[in-house]
């Protein structure tokens, strides 16, 4: 991959009296992604007193800790030192899963939402946010953008936004990343499970509410369930942590109305496999390392 | 015990102290938006810090008592009904079965907060009772009350004693001016010096454009620094890559109306963060209604936690004024 291994060091911040925010980078990266889980991994595992939540982002660290147990002068000082250490560089390797995630492409249920959000919020209201994706990148039509956006798969590089919604960068070469444009303003509804694309991440809705991606298409499956009553949901109510594999693969109509019935019935398992990523072999040669990746599903 | 919602109110939840450690998975801590006045209600009867109360918002609910309770509303000014007579703020209420619970218009701020004797008894979600209404947990059901709810209240271990009033020189005032201190930092680099300049001296004022996700303000605006945006950012000088949101802090997509981040808020997003406002400030907030002209101020990381113990001694001394621990 194109991209440069880091070599600057992270910028420290204060988010008022309670936040410790570490930008590993300004530019979204593969490599920043993993340092910030490098970071996270590292203070997770230090398990400080004081520290209530951390977060790891795309290219940052967002910790939240109680100053009334833990000096923020002691967290900064922790977190450079983890900082430090991993410095050293090495080779670097992520034990994760690849999941693949059934979508309906080109579905209704977003057609008619982007129907009801197009004169004042998107660029170009006579169209569909699939013509117009394809447009900004390059490619001949939705057909083609829809090929791109599944046929290599995308890390989870960060878990937010509003309940269990997973930020997706794709292990492509940076000049193959799909780019779009956010909505000019956000519309105040997506459909839930909205599988969609703002900037170089894509995303799924894990909920409906606002939000101002692209939409091109839906998931057949929760990937966020606070019933706990699918099998996948059985530890948490969140199926998605940073550092997941996903594997999106498009369903017909047909089959997206099976899963929902299996969703309904409660059998639907997704399909996923252990994988261990290696972020070398990523950088070097992404499709090849994809091909290796996505065959881990292949035996499921 | 149990009280019968007649009527929800335009927003009525159930709050407590919060749901900390899952903001990584976009769950934010929620709770009770103004904490201080929660904590009061619940102390004036007898109950732990924790448990839950009614958060109401702007509009209160009607609410009829199958048995006897003890009850305090805090928070905003409003009139308090019992079977149509008002009754005090910040004061212990004992009600009757069948006694029917009302509000007049609010007087000023945003929320009030009733509490009862027991707490109230849903199921925990994830260590806390708040409603977080977004992701459908919490309180009943994951949403707001709707009339006809019953909104189960547990047995107190003990009668509530200690004093059945809060001192005025404890309780806060609601005035249509806000002085609100920030530290400044995440991203604020990014302001050209006249947008910082114009973001301390500036006069900004609450949009009704607010809710407990946030409050956008409007006022004159801020200027970003141009610049060439790194890769991911997406094209406007307030865009960054998409990171995690401190609560409390300030974004201003496009540089025109900041939005302060309050406790339901999306955990992150994709807008350039500016400021922070300071712990002990976030209650302020919680009680600014639309039209509140705000000022904010620097103050630095040290004055910030200077400013948090000062916050937790006035609590305990409102705490110890009414007998509680």
């Amino acid at each position: 991959m194109s991209t440069p291994a880091l070599e600057r060091e992270a910028r420290y911040t204060w988010g008022g009296d309670e936040f410790l925010f570490v930008e590993v980078d300004e530019a979204m990266s593969l490599a920043a992604n993993f340092k910030v889980m490098t970071l996270a991994s590292k203070l997770s595992g230090a398990a400080l007193e004081g520290v209530t939540d951390i977060c790891p982002a795309n290219a940052s660290l967002l910790i939240r800790f109680n100053p009334d147990v833990l000096a923020p002068s002691v967290l900064e000082a922790t977190v450079r030192g983890f900082e430090q250490d991993a410095a050293g560089g090495g080779a670097e390797t992520l034990a994760t899963r690849i999941v693949e995630v059934p979508v309906w492409y080109d579905d209704p249920f977003t057609a008619e939402v982007a129907q009801r959000f197009r004169e004042g919020f998107h660029q170009e209201p006579s169209g569909t946010d699939l013509d117009y994706a394809a447009k900004v990148n390059g490619l001949t039509d939705a057909a083609e953008f829809i090929r791109r956006h599944h046929e290599q798969p995308w890390l989870v590089s960060m878990v937010g936004f509003v309940a269990g919604l997973p930020f997706l960068f794709q292990l492509v070469e940076r000049q193959k990343q799909l780019e779009v444009p956010k909505y000019l303003s956000p519309r105040t509804d997506t459909p839930r499970l909205t599988v969609g694309h703002g900037g170089c991440f894509g995303a799924i809705y894990s909920v409906r509410g606002a939000g101002g991606y692209q939409m091109f298409g839906v998931a057949a499956a929760p990937i966020y369930d606070p019933a706990q009553t699918l099998a996948d949901f059985k530890d948490f109510m969140v199926f998605f942590r940073p550092g997941d594999i996903v594997k999106f693969k498009p369903v017909t109509e047909q089959e997206y109305a099976a899963i929902q019935a299996e969703v309904e019935n409660g059998t639907f398992r997704y399909r996923q496999a252990p994988v261990v990523f290696e972020l070398n072999k990523a950088l070097e040669d992404p499709e090849r390392y994809n091909r290796e990746l996505m065959e881990a599903l292949d035996g499921m | 015990m149990a009280c019968e919602v007649k009527s929800p109110g335009l927003s009525t939840t159930i709050q407590d102290q919060g749901r900390p450690g899952y903001y990584n998975v976009g769950i934010p801590e929620g709770g009770s938006m103004d904490q201080y006045s929660a904590a009061m209600a619940n102390a004036l009867v007898g109950n732990p810090a924790e448990e839950a109360v009614l958060e109401c918002t702007y509009l209160g609910p009607v609410l009829r008592f199958t048995e006897p309770a003890t009850i305090a509303v805090t928070g905003a000014p409003v009139p308090i009904k019992v079977n149509g007579e008002e009754r005090p703020e910040w004061t212990r209420l004992g009600l009757e079965a069948g006694d029917e619970l009302s509000f007049g218009p609010l007087r000023a701020g945003t929320r009030y907060y009733i509490a009862f004797a027991g707490g109230i008894d849903v199921p925990e979600v994830l260590g806390s009772r708040s409603t977080y209404i977004l992701g459908g947990i919490g309180g009943l059901n994951g949403r707001k009350l709707e009339a006809g709810d019953v909104v189960p209240v547990g047995q107190a271990d003990a009668p509530a004693a200690g004093a059945p009033t809060l001192p005025e020189e404890f309780r806060p005032a609601y005035g249509k001016e806000q002085t609100v201190r920030v530290v400044m930092g995440l991203y604020d680099h990014r302001l050209t010096a006249a947008g910082r300049e114009s973001l301390l001296s500036g006069e900004w004022k609450v949009t009704p454009v607010a809710d407990r996700m946030g409050i956008r303000y409007s006022g004159p605006g801020v200027e970003w620094r141009e610049r060439e945006q790194p890769f991911g950012a997406g094209s406007d000088p307030s865009n960054i890559v998409d990171a995690g949101y401190a609560v409390g802090s300030i974004q201003i997509p496009g540089g025109t109306q900041p939005i302060i981040l309050h406790r339901d808020a999306v955990s992150g997003g994709g807008y350039a963060m500016v400021a922070t406002v300071i712990s002990a400030d976030m209650d302020l907030l919680a009680r600014a209604a639309p039209g509140t002209s705000t000022h904010f101020v620097e103050v630095t990381l040290d004055e910030a936690l200077e400013a948090r113990k000062e916050r937790s001694a006035f609590t305990a001394r409102a705490l110890a004024a009414l007998g509680m621990p």
